[in-house]
């Protein structure tokens, strides 16, 4: 037998290059969602923004994770595909 | 492929065994009555003027006839085995040849030797050449001039410490430690939510140097990570100190020479420091946590290359499994998100009050003394400390009461900025007795070595309970 194989210990997922969605031309008539993860101050981060977007006239919708340790819940991510345009998450303190 | 029988009788045979060269002249005469085949497994020699005799020299016919000792003798009609003996028994030998008056001038009986496919070393080389089994997982090709140590780092599998090349032999001996089929899922892994296979486990368990008996004990503790009470996503990617920490109880822990006493929680027990590690290993290869990716870690603990020990059980105090809820004379892991240790010397109290006050007065240390209800905690209560209370009539029960109660502070002293300390716990707690553990959140455990009057605390991690992590046990069963 071959002593020069071993078996590979990870999950085998080939580095994909995965391509971004291309950034929309312009916000005009998009819904922007801006996603607090209950890290302290994020929402210091977000409610700027909302507010700049505000002046912009462009519709924003919150949304808050039940904690920052784990990922959001199916059903959250569920919502937030399916009402807005655009995500904005303050992802750290 | 497993290949067809041919009928008639076969004789599998080893030409260093004395009882295959006692029979050896007998096999001309079986051969005359009926078609006779002969594999032998160490040379072209054995038997060599007989025209049906095979140097069976990959050991593949001996290994498909299931040979335990040689020589071996088979009847195959219509391609089936119907019967076998061996060694050399001249009634059993007549019998099955139907010649009555085979070998008269032999003994009567002869044992035989062992069969080459058995020796160490071979069989799982055999099993992988020619058996059913059928690992999933890529081949990695190294090229001949590389050392396989060094390619295992260069691939990214390794925790900074040198890694046991997974070869498919290692991984197959390892997936001999369980009763679980190599392809059985046994959770999705964090961070990347990968499905991790039993033969995954195998292979990052031979990286990190573990016997194939370690394996029921690490997949019990990779089952408990995976449980969503114990938040192992959330643990990898913190920016705080925390990581799996495992402590095993019971029987298993003995058996696999698991180190509860002297330097416990340090280095130097294979088990301990291999079943650890594996799972370290796990979190990295199939989980995809690697540190600076996505383990923030700001600094990180030791233990994060491995945290594994057993609790030193004692008959008068509680193992922590049993307080858990796992039957008396069971296995079990239990998973914490443990940091580093700190210790604590008490080389004075003698009576388990003033024991208890030293150890609660150290455990108001975890996170920050002016922080309650955010990490919990594991209290490693070394023999001679144990003993303080055994003597006393306290049980771990009566301990961690005890503690409780001494742990609570007024509120006054811990809000935020009290002390001239902007870090503290929220304001409405001001007028408030503060506990400093959430309810479950002190852990107490009895381990180390039996001179030393000294203890340790393990803090959690500070988004212990619901909000992160919670202690997570699970019974050790295959």
């Amino acid at each position: 037998m071959n002593h020069s194989i071993v078996l590979d210990p990870t999950a085998e997922r080939a580095p994909a290059q995965r391509a971004r969605l291309a950034r929309p031309a312009s916000l005009e008539g998009k819904v922007v969602g801006l996603l607090d993860i209950s890290k302290p101050r994020g929402n210091v981060f977000l409610d700027r923004i909302e507010e700049q977007l505000a002046a912009m006239g462009i519709a924003v919708k919150r949304y808050n994770k039940p904690t920052f340790t784990r990922i959001a819940p199916t059903e959250l991510k569920q919502q937030m595909a399916a009402e807005v345009d655009l995500l904005v998450e303050g992802l750290a303190d | 492929m497993k290949p067809a029988l041919p009928d008639g009788l076969i004789v599998v045979a080893k030409a260093d065994c004395p009882t295959c060269r006692l029979v050896e002249p007998l096999l001309a005469e079986i051969a005359q009555a009926g078609p006779l085949t002969v594999y032998a497994q160490d040379s072209a020699e054995y038997a060599a003027d007989l025209p049906s005799s095979r140097y069976d020299k990959t050991l593949e016919h001996s290994f498909h006839l299931g040979i335990e000792f040689v020589p071996t003798l088979i009847r195959v009609e219509n391609g089936v085995e119907v019967e076998r003996t061996y060694g050399w028994h001249k009634e059993d030998w007549r019998q099955l040849t139907g010649l009555p008056e085979l070998g008269e001038a032999l003994p009567v009986m002869r044992p035989g030797c062992g069969s080459k496919t058995l020796e160490p070393g071979i069989s799982e080389e055999l099993e992988l050449a020619f058996g059913d089994i059928r690992l999933q997982s890529r081949e990695i090709d190294m090229g001949s001039a590389e050392d396989p140590m060094e390619a295992c780092f260069e691939r990214g599998w390794s925790d900074g410490l040198p890694v046991v090349p997974p070869t498919p032999v290692r991984v197959l001996r390892m997936l001999k430690g369980t009763s679980r089929q190599p392809d059985e899922v046994v959770g999705l892994m964090p961070p990347d939510l990968v499905p991790v296979t039993v033969e995954k486990v195998a292979i990052n368990a031979v990286l990190a140097g573990c016997k194939p008996e370690y394996m029921p004990v690490l997949l019990a503790a990779l089952e408990a990570a995976l449980t969503d009470e114990f938040g192992l996503h959330g643990l990898i990617c913190t920016t705080m100190f925390g990581s799996p920490m495992i402590v095993v109880n019971g029987p298993a822990a003995r058996a696999i020479g698991m180190n509860s006493g002297v330097n416990a929680l340090g280095q130097g027990n294979r088990a301990n420091a291999t079943i650890g590690r594996a799972l370290q290993l796990l979190i990295r290869n199939v989980g995809g946590g690697r540190p600076g990716e996505i383990d923030r870690a700001t600094l990180g603990n030791p233990g994060k290359y491995s945290f594994c020990f057993a609790e030193a059980e004692d008959a008068d105090w509680l193992p922590l499994a049993q307080e858990r809820g796992i039957e008396a004379g069971r296995s079990a892991v239990t998973l914490f998100p443990g940091e580093g240790v700190q210790g604590i010397v008490d080389q004075k109290s003698r009576d388990p009050e003033s024991l208890a006050r030293s150890f609660a007065l150290s455990l108001r240390t975890v996170d920050h003394a002016k922080l309650a209800m955010a990490g919990d905690a594991v209290l490693v209560v070394s023999p001679e400390h144990a003993r303080v209370f055994i003597e006393a009539g306290w049980s771990k029960q009566r301990l961690r009461e005890e503690l409780e109660k001494l742990l609570l502070a007024p509120g006054a002293e811990l809000v935020a900025g009290a002390g001239g300390i902007a870090e503290g716990i929220p304001e409405r707690f001001k007028d408030q007795q503060v506990p400093k553990f959430r309810p479950g959140g002190l852990l107490i455990v009895r381990a180390g070595g039996t001179a030393g009057l000294f203890s340790a605390i393990i803090a959690g991690w500070a988004a212990s309970g619901p909000v992160g992590s919670s202690p997570v046990t699970r019974e050790v069963t295959s």
